[in-house]
């Protein structure tokens, strides 16, 4: 048994004692216990893992487990994990944790909203820590297929045209995905799915041709690639509020996780190739994204469009291909996953106290309902980049590293992409000064309460988080920046 | 001549036992004690099935007439166990008034068609062949009709015989023109002899046209709708599985044995007929209303899956096929048993009855959208494996252009059992279908079809059983 099994099993056991829940109340303790070992336990395995990297263990995997499954196939439930894996694993639990605190009073069926919630949860845990083509496949289709019933059952608005939307859309993706395994699995000599095993192998260049747009777009779709993006905005707004945080805080990391697990390490030289027309359109992504928040009225379409846009970075500083982007990605995808979380919960706070999403029907909040206005403007400064928070960490080492490199077309792109930062700007402080500040808008506004203990415990943590991220940043993008250098070695190896 | 080989035929022999057991019974009892003969089919049919259950090593009867392959002992344990499944599913809708004084007759045609199929897959020369395609076929034709006083099971029966016969006649026209150009007829022989040349492709032609059919490829799907809407619905169950799972088996190890020369010629057939089946099916399955209508669109898009393992013609293939079939088994299974379910209780199988089936019978939508979930192929059910060990089989062999279309189309196919899936849990309902009790029989059919599809996929020793025996 596997310590890193533990991850996926603590979900399913979850969701074995949710089953024999009788009440609100045990289903909340059990829930929250669940979630709750989930983050000590990532606690410990980031203790963990940096006590084996100080010893001096430069393997590039740890914990490294293999189980046969498969055998005519080679598939292998092969897990492992490095340093950008025990970020992502961090951030999933930090985001687990904060969102049963932020459905402590969903309905209806609390019971059934929390069984999926925790299957997908494992399909995202079994994602992060495998290292065999057809496991990951299989806990990406894990976390995907929940979706549909969140939304479609917990949801608000059009939900059931935006969950059939996110769910055909991100199955879309996920269809290019299988072809593109069924490619690296036969074309890298069809004995082994495991990633590790393929990178020492050469996928010749002509299948690479094909086999690299796949897994990327498969992956993009995901990481909301500019014409594949149009499930998120739908798909966020209607989406309940925990399911919001869980899907933009880190269902869309599996996108920018895999893109650069699978798509850029098995495929440096396709990488080099085709990374401009990727580029282009993560661009677009990240600059259309800020320019479509700018306009929205909806709390949650403004978040929605602002993921995209600051996931589109994600993609954008992967395809730069150097270590310097590279590390930013990741610390991107911590911090865009921390703040989207934070927004989605506040949205949904303040949304449970107004009934409208709508910012012009607010106003004034700040002074009826301090703490969750506060919270508000912490959350949008972190996303428009104020140093001290992880924003900045994050979009400074990715345009640090973009502008190392020094094609043309790069260097337009990068000049494109750091005008995002004052879009963003502009569209936050917009919603702030909207809706928290100025006068009260709706009379019957003035006797909302404030947070609740579990509103506040879900957002402090969040909070605490993100100022982490920002102010002691390092130990964290050296883990990380160790974990990239073999990638990036490669993709050097390959020009 | 030494009859004593025919000993050998273990299969054959206790399938026959069992039905001369049920047919004495039946002829001799009363009907107040007839309700007896209900376990006892099943109790008899599972015994025969753990029996012959086991693999032997391969032999021939009759000079080549009869040939057995271990992988057979497989076939016939999956085509024993829907029989089992669809006989649990069947027991509260033969005890009808209507019904009550046959249903000594169902067991018995029933099982006369498994025996037909039996025959069909262990046949090694086209005429035994035949004659097991046509025992499998008129029986079947009987159970269509098996609601004789209702209307449109009478006219389903009327449409499935005269168009099964009409197919089994292109086949035979097909045989008798393979003899024509080869003069013999054992498969064994035939390898070498059919070597290409305008009429020999007439001849496969022909002769596939008929399986085709069996199987309900576009264009030879029409009567499908049409039947699977107005047969009983045990009987759907019995047809979309049983009967389509033997012949895709059978087209394998025909295609690859006896026309294995002609390889590229029934490749490129298929590659077309895999695409269109896939693809209208699924479109038409979107606009259905009747949810038997639709699982007879569905079942023939499955077919055109099942055809990715027999076109890449590799032991890969069979055995992706064969799990193919188990999978699709189970979760077919599973789904009809809850239509077979709510029907008796309630005569209701529109899609839109459907509305708000959770708040009322949470247990038998959280089943049928597992089972839905598994025909879409979505982990961690066991139609997940079985779609991706289908898909590795066509891509091994190359056909990476078909393994992507068939991919878009498991789009559109998720789309619309997801239809179903937001009517049972999204939609609510004025007047939802009442609190249903089933009875026991149907609730262990249940039972066992969800644990199938939970652990036929997790488990990969049901894979690697049918792998280890896999042949070309």
């Amino acid at each position: 048994m596997n310590f890193l099994s533990i991850f996926v099993i603590i979900p399913l056991l979850t969701l074995f004692a949710l089953y024999f829940a009788r009440n609100r109340k045990q289903i909340n303790l059990i829930a929250a216990t669940g979630a709750t070992l989930l983050l000590i336990l990532s606690g410990v395995l980031t203790y963990l893992y940096l006590n084996e990297r100080a010893m001096g263990n430069d393997s590039l995997m740890l914990f490294r487990a293999d189980m046969l499954w498969y055998a005519p196939f080679n598939i292998y439930y092969s897990v492992g994990v490095d340093g950008v894996s025990v970020a992502m694993l961090i951030l999933t639990s930090i985001i687990m944790f904060t969102g049963v605190f932020a459905s402590w009073r969903i309905d209806p069926l609390p019971k059934e909203f929390f069984l999926w919630f925790f299957l997908l949860s494992s399909g995202v845990y079994g994602f992060f820590i495998t290292i065999d083509l057809f496991s990951m496949f299989m806990f990406y289709e894990i976390a995907l297929i929940p979706m549909y019933l969140l939304i479609g059952i917990w949801g608000t608005g059009r939900k059931e045209y935006s969950a059939m939307k996110l769910t055909l859309m991100l199955m879309g993706g996920s269809a290019l995905l299988l072809l593109s395994i069924l490619g690296i699995y036969y074309f890298s000599g069809g004995d082994t799915m495991n990633l590790l095993e393929i990178a020492q192998r050469h996928i010749p260049i002509e299948a690479q041709r094909y086999l690299f747009p796949l897994t990327f777009m498969g992956f993009g779709v995901l990481g909301a690639l500019f014409p594949f993006h149009t499930w998120s905005p739908d798909g966020h707004a209607s989406a309940p509020t925990a399911v919001s945080m869980l899907h933009a805080g880190v269902l869309m990391k599996l996108g920018g996780y895999g893109a650069f697990r699978v798509a850029i390490y098995l495929m440096p030289e396709a990488a080099h190739e085709q990374a401009w027309i990727f580029l282009i359109l993560t661009g677009i992504s990240v600059i259309y994204g800020a320019f479509s928040a700018v306009v929205q009225t909806d709390l949650k379409y403004i978040n929605a469009y602002s993921s995209v846009s600051h996931c589109g970075l994600v993609l954008f500083a992967i395809l730069m291909l150097n270590e310097t982007a590279m590390t930013g990605a990741v610390m991107q995808m911590l911090s865009h996953g921390l703040m989207t979380a934070l927004f989605f919960a506040l949205i949904g706070m303040i949304y449970g106290r107004t009934h409208t999403r709508l910012i012009t029907e607010m106003g004034g909040l700040m002074k009826i309902i301090p703490f969750l206005g506060v919270s508000y403007v912490i959350a949008g400064l972190a996303s428009l980049g104020l140093p001290g928070l992880s924003g900045f960490v994050a979009e400074m080492t990715i345009f640090v590293g973009a502008f190392q490199e020094s094609g043309t077309l790069q260097r337009i792109l990068t000049i494109v992409a750091v005008t995002s930062i004052v879009i963003t700007a502009v569209y936050i402080l917009r919603v702030v000064g909207k809706i928290l500040f100025g006068k009260v808008q709706n009379p019957q506004h003035e006797t909302l309460s404030d947070a609740t203990w579990w509103e506040r415990t879900s957002v402090v943590t969040l909070i605490i988080a993100i100022v982490a991220l920002g102010s002691l940043p390092l130990w964290i993008s050296d883990m990380i920046q160790n974990s990239i250098m073999p990638i990036v070695g490669k993709l050097m190896a390959a020009l | 001549m030494n009859y004593s080989v025919f000993l050998q035929l273990h299969d054959e022999l206790s399938l026959l036992v069992v039905m001369v057991i049920l047919l004495t019974f039946d002829i001799s009892v009363s009907i107040r004690r007839g309700r007896y003969i209900q376990p006892l089919a099943i109790v008899l049919l599972t015994i025969h099935t753990l029996l012959n259950a086991f693999p032997r090593d391969a032999f021939e009867v009759a000079g080549g007439m009869y040939q057995y392959f271990p992988m057979h002992t497989y076939v016939k344990t999956i085509l024993n166990i829907g029989t089992i499944i669809v006989f649990l599913q069947a027991n509260k809708w033969l005890n009808n008034k209507d019904s009550m004084i046959r249903r000594g007759e169902f067991y018995f045609i029933t099982l006369s068609t498994l025996f037909g199929l039996y025959i069909m897959l262990s046949a090694g020369h086209f005429l035994l062949f035949f004659i097991g395609i046509e025992m499998a076929s008129i029986p079947m034709a009987t159970l269509v009709a098996f609601n004789k006083y209702q209307h449109k099971s009478a006219e389903a029966g009327a449409k499935f015989i005269l168009s099964t016969v009409f197919a089994s006649g292109i086949s035979l026209y097909g045989i008798s023109m393979i003899y024509g150009t080869t003069g013999t007829l054992y498969f064994d022989d035939l390898l070498p002899l059919i070597v290409g040349g305008p009429m020999q492709i007439m001849s496969f032609v022909f002769f596939a046209v008929g399986l085709f059919f069996k199987i309900s490829l576009v264009p030879f799907h029409l009567w499908t709708p049409d039947v699977y809407e107005g047969a009983p619905t045990p009987v759907t169950a019995y047809l979309s599985v049983v009967s389509k799972g033997a012949a895709a088996f059978v087209l394998f190890t025909l295609f690859t044995r006896v026309f294995g020369n002609l390889i590229d010629e029934w490749q490129s057939i298929l590659y077309g007929l895999i695409i269109i089946s896939i693809t209208l099916a699924n479109v038409f399955a979107i606009r259905q209303q009747n949810i038997k209508r639709f699982m007879a669109f569905s079942s023939i898009s499955q077919a055109g899956y099942l055809m990715l393992g027999v076109i890449s013609a590799s032991t890969t293939g069979m055995s992706s096929l064969v799990y193919y079939v188990l999978v699709y088994l189970f979760s077919n299974l599973a789904i009809f048993g809850v239509i077979t379910i709510i029907e008796n209780n309630t005569g209701k199988v529109a899609i839109k009855d459907y509305n708000g089936l959770y708040q009322t019978n949470p247990k038998l939508s959280a089943i049928m959208m597992f089972a839905l979930f598994s025909l879409a192929g979505i982990p961690p059910f066991a139609g997940f494996f079985s779609k991706f060990f289908i898909f590795a089989a066509a891509a091994e062999q190359g056909f990476y252009v078909l393994v992507f279309i068939a991919l878009l189309n498991t789009i559109i196919s998720l789309y619309y059992y997801l239809l179903i899936v937001k009517a049972m849990f999204l939609r609510k309902s004025d007047e939802p279908i009442e609190r249903i009790t089933s009875d026991i029989p149907a609730r262990i059919s249940l039972v066992i079809c969800l644990l199938a599809i939970v652990f036929a996929g997790l488990l990969s020793a049901v894979y690697q059983q049918i792998a280890a025996y896999s042949f070309i």
